[in-house]
């Protein structure tokens, strides 16, 4: 907020949820979400192959041994889910859950604490949380959907796969109706996915909006609850992106 | 929430970060884990087999000592017949000694007695001769008679 007359409550919150876009139409450029995801990637990613690196088999030290509970972690979930031949779903369930999470996790900072410092060097808007923007998850769920065509198409060939379009689940005479579920199907899934993380992330940083808008001594009633609420809501939507992610890939590999 | 071309830079960064974990994350930490599950399983083998070892060394040890105290009492058993032998070989030459003895003690006893008897032939035969000296005074002549004496003397 700036030292001009106090905004009203519906300025306050939009101002909070614009993105700092350059350029107008489909082709402009969310600055706020590209920035702050590439930049929050590479300090949790490199921090990661920094660990990685230096890694040992040996007795590992707490920060290694961290990082090797999350990594075990995921690669129990694609162990116990994913059972075809592939080196891309384990580091893809890795980033996927430690972006994901970390995006997330900065809807934690106080949601004045950015745009205040923003403001300060004269940029009006900044969006803090990526995962708030449609244009992230839908990326991320994109990619996804991507990548299963790509390996339903790998795996089953490309025959195979028009084979299993045309005929689940009602057999080929009715190949025009398997066609139209399998459409819903699997667009369903991107678009699922995106919106599930997009809508989750979205309505936690309104409420803590919300709450920044009550006075100031009651803020802490609802916004710790709902901070220590967050924490989880943070690591299930990492989890479910990655998790769902694992299993529509395995049905990729899997013909029915 | 509007669409626009954040979409190709998000999902850009998103595949570089994927690419990124697929090549400097994900295979280090993973060999990391597989050495040592690994090394927890050869460790735990080996201690498997240190036990199994271990138990056998007991058995064998429990065998040698076994078979010593066997060898023990064996040696133990020999040395008192041994023992036992040697008492009865000295008791026999203890035997056989005291024999000797006592017969070369009877002998010389028997020789002594001889001696005795014939000194005191000797003796009695001089009493005799002096006590017929006594009796026939002169009329014996210790020379002329001496035949006579002498015959006395071997019947005495």
């Amino acid at each position: 907020m700036t030292e001009s007359a106090a905004p009203s409550s519906s300025e306050y919150i939009h101002h909070h949820l614009t993105n700092l876009v350059g350029g107008t139409g489909f082709w402009s450029i969310d600055v706020d979400t590209l920035v702050t995801s590439a930049l929050l990637g590479l300090i949790v990613f490199g921090f990661m192959a920094s660990v990685a690196r230096k890694v040992t088999s040996g007795v590992p030290g707490r920060t290694q041994a961290a990082v090797e509970m999350v990594l075990e972690m995921v690669q129990s979930q694609v162990r116990d889910t994913f059972h075809g031949e592939s080196g891309i779903v384990g580091p893809l369930a890795l980033t996927i859950f430690v972006w994901v999470f970390s995006l997330n996790a900065l809807d934690l900072l106080p949601v004045d604490l950015v745009p205040l410092l923003m403001g300060s060097v004269g940029i009006g808007h900044w969006k803090v949380v990526p995962t708030t923007d449609p244009n992230l998850t839908f990326a991320m769920s994109l990619t996804v959907f991507f990548l299963i065509l790509y390996y339903n198409v790998k795996v089953k060939k490309f025959s195979g796969f028009m084979h299993e379009v045309l005929t689940v689940p009602f057999g080929a005479k009715m190949a025009p109706f398997n066609l139209l579920f399998r459409l819903i199907e699997d667009l369903a899934k991107p678009v699922s996915l995106a919106l599930r993380l997009f809508g989750n992330m979205y309505a936690g940083e309104m409420v803590f909006i919300l709450i920044a808008l009550l006075p100031a001594y009651l803020q802490w009633l609802l916004g710790a609850p709902w901070a220590i609420f967050h924490l989880l809501i943070i690591t299930l939507q990492a989890f479910i992106f990655m998790i769902l992610t694992i299993i529509y890939l395995s049905m990729a590999h899997e013909s029915h | 929430m509007n669409i626009n071309a954040t979409l190709f830079g998000q999902a850009i960064t998103f595949a570089i970060l994927i690419w990124f974990t697929m090549k400097f994350v994900w295979p280090p930490v993973v060999a990391a884990l597989d050495e040592r599950s690994k090394r927890i399983s050869d460790g735990l083998e080996a201690a498997e087999r240190g036990r199994q070892d271990y138990a056998k060394a007991e058995l064998r040890s429990q065998e040698a000592l076994n078979e010593a105290k066997a060898r023990a009492a064996e040696i133990i058993a020999l040395s008192e017949k041994q023992a036992q032998a040697i008492v009865q070989q000295a008791h026999d030459a203890a035997v056989v000694e005291a024999n000797r003895v006592k017969a070369q003690a009877q002998a010389e006893m028997e020789q002594e007695v001889m001696r005795a008897r014939d000194s005191l032939r000797d003796r009695v035969a001089d009493l005799a001769v002096s006590g017929a000296e006594k009796i026939l005074r002169r009329e014996i002549n210790a020379q002329a008679h001496a035949d006579l004496l002498t015959a006395i003397q071997a019947e005495l």
